[in-house]
């Protein structure tokens, strides 16, 4: 574009009068079965994508668009669509009038030659007036383009960028990518096809209905006659109508055969997507399993058949199940009798690997522990269990020396040694989601002592912020032990986590820490618990030093979970967390205690102008390259009573703070602190830091660096922002 | 004749009758009627049939009945749903047709399924085999609750990505043949009409349950493997000289066999528990590495006509 040729973009007139109620989309995109697991959020991905390419093409506004999932299709309906865009009317400016046109007013060579490049005729170009003066210009009308046509571009697009987890190709290489192969497409606009062809299928109004229970081709033409049609082939298109049919079927089976349902919404969403038409059918298995613990029995019906279980109104399961099965009925109890069938096979392996397992004792499985990796580096879960027991021993001694009596230090070291014996069993190999569980019921069964059971059970705890730490304490020490030598031990070798890579669960685990710290309100030195896990890993295998480097950066990984979690559950202010961090959180629990005094006088009139001059003073002695520790004034080379005033409040208050931190009244010691303002104030208003003698300067640095030394230990008020 | 269809209402089909009707229903649908491979497989879908066949870009359609050895999963013949030795009906369909799904749902049918009265889904399970370097995207086939049929679009075999995309289906013979007579445990099956699957096969469950679990000798197991893998390594690094003519005749598909050889040796030392998790991942590479490669010489040795111009980036 010439320079001369500066476009204004405009809206020339409104689009062609739109009727009462606008375009209606309907696409379906025709899969073989998608995981249940994915095709919620696909659907609410294809939604986002929708909404989002109809703004850029000025199509969006007032339409709605729809998304529905299910196991072989995802819908789309978007109503009240524009017919076609608006007409877009650019102004293009070419010479000013004095080139464009000669003394006598006829058009020059220029105002010809602008016209043949834009295309109009001579005629046609007129005069517009600027700030700069007046300029030749031509008016290019940008047909907006219809419906139609934008649809047939974007919606082949939408679907080649659906995200999935992992895709795969049905045809070969160079062909589509999908989930699972696209079988059909269905794309109809306002009744009409679209000609479209998406994944190498050309559209049409054809879908289909179950596989089972309905045709295999249906003519569609709007979105209420398709969701009629399949609903009439045994189809429920809305995942929310098929949840609730669900909901109501599972509670009326409950209630018939007077029980409790087993509360489990992760099931229901994966059965509201694996089913097109969700029925609920009840099945029943033999007594004589309920031997078997709840857990297992739970994790098999759940996980392997995707079956609710029933409770008594004990609480005690009922031996019976819900199954939710993709037919209208089950008439002749078929399906329900293949179900039963199933579930006893599967009951029946469980209770052969309970007696399988039950015919040695849990420690009896420590020597295959050896052939069981945790990490090549890091050596076996033999080795782990050592590690874990060495410094569930030093955690524990320094409870029990605190006068903690249930720190039972023997105790420990059983549920530490037991504790990964489960990972050799069969039924652990078998279902993997109950390692620890398994340990602590075999455990329990073999008569060892209740709290050493628990903690066995309860070792992994917790798994997420919601998730309860382990019940009794020597869980808690095994807990910890065991998390603070895999983050030792992978920090060790560089396995450091980087962005969403974190195999060993690292984040995970140092949460774990956190939260067993500050929920059990354990007195534990963090970077001397990081320093004992170290010294293990370096005297047992596989013998790996810890360099102060790494420990250093443990230490910070820790406090960074311990960051989120004071942020995230207790609701503190990022920079509050920061000032109280920075004076120190190694005790996590005293960081606690001062995160919450801050917070409690946060609001009194002398903090925040306290927290500026803080701050300001930070700045002064940064610029200044002045080192705190070590410095102190001396009174003798003060020159104003400002500096003196200053001077006396200070070392006045420093005694008295030092004894409130010692004595954990971190409040009173804030609020003494906040009572500096007036001095410090009039320090700041009267004095000149930066004074042209030196030593007056250096003193006058001194005092700051003493007051910042001092009057910081409990929080560090320069790291506050202003209250929200 | 009238005997049969008696014996069929009283116990349901019996398990020769299912892997007739299945070779049955697979060859009216174009595929080869194959006999199972005669060397030890744990799967198969290691069967030359299935692991070469998908390779490169010729059509090709292929049935079979396949024993596979699994050591590890021997129960000495004392558990109903566990077996050291199993039969699978294993089916290739390259390229993979549009309605697949239709044509497998049929063959349930033909089997005497109801597809009406069962439950019967498609439920997500993505199929790997480490040492085979092959992978595919699919489901496992539900039928009330029991896996009936792996079902998979192969994506890779031998390391290298397929063109064009070959479904396999393994239908687990003795669950379906269960499921189909209404028995417990598998010894129960009635094989023929007077033969029970445990008068058959009950000795060599628990004979060949004791051999891998306590008596094989790890040591002699172990100096096997490393013979074999040895000439499977030879035999490949040999195909890289020959030229002309003698590639043709060049024995690739013996170097399979060795590598084959390697992955049961490998499932016999696994069962007897002697290998540790690091050397077991590993020992994997090792036979992995001898699939790869053979895989890659296979592709070489039928190239031209059948290649079309369809090799791929080998994927070591």
């Amino acid at each position: 574009m010439s320079p001369a040729a500066k476009k204004k973009q405009r809206v020339a007139r409104p689009a062609p009068a739109q009727p009462e109620k606008g375009l209606e989309l309907l696409f379906e995109i025709g899969c073989e079965e998608i995981p249940a697991g994915m095709v919620a959020k696909a659907a609410d991905d294809l939604k986002a994508y929708i909404e989002k390419v109809l703004t850029a093409e000025s199509l969006g506004t007032g339409v709605t668009v729809d998304t529905f999932g299910g196991p072989r299709r995802l819908t789309v309906w978007a109503q009240n669509l524009p017919r076609k865009q608006a007409d877009v009317v650019n102004e293009v400016t070419g010479p000013p009038k004095s080139v464009a046109y000669d003394s006598v007013g006829e058009p020059t060579r220029a105002a010809v030659s602008f016209a043949e490049k834009q295309g109009v005729a001579l005629h046609e170009v007129f005069l517009v007036s600027t700030p700069k003066g007046e300029y030749l210009a031509a008016k290019q009308v940008k047909r907006g383009r219809t419906a139609e046509q934008i649809l047939a571009d974007i919606l082949p697009r939408a679907v080649h960028d659906l995200a999935w987890p992992r895709s795969m190709t049905w045809t070969g290489l160079d062909g589509p990518r999908f989930i699972r192969p696209i079988r059909w497409i269905v794309a109809v606009l306002d009744g009409k096809p679209l000609k479209v062809t998406c994944a190498g299928i050309a559209a049409g109004e054809t879908t289909r209905g179950h596989r089972f229970l309905g045709a295999q081709a249906i003519r569609v033409r709007t979105f209420a006659e398709y969701e009629k049609k399949l609903r009439a082939n045994g189809v429920i298109v809305r995942p929310a109508e098929r949840r609730a049919k669900i909901e109501r079927e599972l509670a009326a089976q409950t209630k018939a055969a007077g029980l409790r349902l087993h509360a489990d919404p992760t099931l229901l969403d994966l059965v509201t997507y694996l089913n097109e038409f969700p029925t609920v059918v009840q099945g029943k298995f033999d007594p004589s399993f309920l031997t078997l613990p709840d857990e297992i029995l739970i994790t098999v019906m759940r996980g392997h058949q995707k079956y609710f279980a029933l409770e008594k109104r004990g609480g005690e399961l009922a031996p019976a199940f819900l199954a939710v099965i993709n037919l209208a009925k089950d008439p002749k109890g078929l399906v329900r009798a293949g179900h039963e069938r199933v579930l006893r096979a599967r009951f029946a392996d469980a209770q052969f690997f309970w007696a399988a397992d039950q015919k040695c004792r849990l420690a009896d499985y420590l020597p295959k522990l050896e052939k069981i990796t945790y990490e090549s580096r890091l050596g076996s879960y033999r080795d782990k269990v050592e590690r874990i027991r060495a410094i569930a021993r030093w955690l524990t001694e320094q409870w029990f020396n605190l006068g903690m009596m249930q720190a039972h230090v023997a105790d420990a070291d059983r549920a530490a040694e037991l504790a990964k014996c489960d990972l050799a069993t069969e039924m652990v190999r078998e279902f993997t989601e109950l390692q620890g569980i398994v340990g602590g019921l075999y455990a329990r069964a073999q008569g060892e002592a209740d709290d050493v059971a628990d903690a066995i059970y309860d070792h992994y705890r917790p798994v997420g912020l919601d998730d309860p730490i382990p019940r009794n304490l020597i869980g808690c020490a095994v807990a910890m032990a065991d998390k603070l030598d895999s983050i030792v031990g992978c920090f060790a070798v560089g396995l450091v986590p980087t962005g969403s890579s974190d195999p060993y669960a690292l984040r995970r685990a140092a949460l774990g820490v956190v939260k067993i710290i500050l929920d059990k309100k354990l007195p534990v030195s963090l970077s001397s618990a990081v320093g004992a896990a170290a010294k293990v890993l370096l005297t047992g295998p596989p013998k790996k030093s810890v360099t102060p480097k790494q420990e250093a950066q443990i230490l910070d990984f820790i406090l960074d979970r311990a960051r989120y979690v004071f942020r995230e559950r207790a609701g503190y202010g990022y920079d509050e967390v920061s000032a109280v961090f920075r004076a120190g959180a190694d005790d996590l629990l005293d960081a606690e205690k001062r995160l919450a005094a801050l917070r409690s006088i946060r609001k009194s009139k002398n903090f925040e102008p306290l927290a500026v001059s803080f701050k300001r003073i930070r700045k002064i002695l940064e610029k200044s390259n002045v080192k705190s520790d070590g410095l102190a004034a001396q009174p003798e080379l003060f020159e104003s009573e400002a500096e003196r005033e200053l001077f006396a409040a200070g070392r006045a208050a420093a005694a008295k703070v030092q004894t409130e931190k010692r004595a954990g009244h971190y409040e009173q010691a804030l609020e003494r602190i906040a009572g500096l303002r007036k001095s410090i104030d009039r320090f700041f208003d009267e004095v000149m830091v930066m004074a042209e003698n030196e030593a007056v300067r250096k003193n006058r640095l001194a005092l700051l660096a003493e007051l910042l030394r001092e009057f910081t230990t409990v929080a560090d008020f320069s790291e506050l922002g202003a209250s929200e | 004749m009238k005997v049969k269809v008696k014996l069929e209402k009283r116990i349901g089909i019996t398990f020769q009758d299912l892997i007739l009707k299945l070779s049955q229903f697979w060859v009216r649908q174009g595929c080869v009627l194959q006999q199972p491979y005669d060397v030890e497989v744990g799967a198969g879908t290691m069967h030359p049939e299935t692991f070469l066949r998908v390779l490169g870009a010729a059509p090709y359609r292929v049935a079979y009945a396949q024993p596979s050895r699994r050591p590890a999963d021997g129960r000495y013949g004392e558990n109903p749903n566990r077996l050291y030795k199993h039969l699978q009906f294993q089916v290739i369909l390259k390229p993979s047709p549009a309605d697949v799904q239709d044509v497998y749902l049929k063959s349930l049918a033909a089997i005497g399924i109801d597809l009406k009265e069962h439950d019967i889904r498609f439920e997500e399970d993505n199929w790997e085999s480490p040492t085979l370097g092959a992978w595919g995207i699919g489901w496992q086939v539900l039928l009330d609750g029991l896996e009936i049929t792996q079902f998979t679009y192969f994506q890779q075999s031998g390391g290298i990505d397929l063109d064009p995309i070959s479904v396999e289906l393994t239908y687990g013979l003795e669950r379906i043949c269960a499921f189909l007579q209404g028995v417990e445990s598998v010894y129960d099956l009635r094989w023929s009409e007077d033969k029970s699957y445990g008068d058959i096969r009950l000795a060599e469950e628990q004979q060949l349950s004791v051999y891998s679990f306590d008596r094989s000798d790890a040591a002699a197991i172990r100096a096997e493997f490393e013979l074999h893998e040895r000439q499977a390594k030879e035999l490949l690094e040999g195909f890289a000289g020959v030229e002309g003519q003698e590639r043709g005749r060049y024995p690739v598909l013996a170097a399979y066999d060795h590598c084959l050889k390697c992955s049961h040796l490998f499932n016999l030392m696994d069962a007897r528990g002697v290998i540790s998790t690091t050397e077991r991942a590993a020992l994997m590479a090792r036979v992995r590495g001898l699939a790869c490669r053979t895989a890659a010489a296979y592709l070489e040795q039928i190239g031209g006509p059948n290649l079309q111009g369809q090799r791929r980036e080998v994927r070591a």
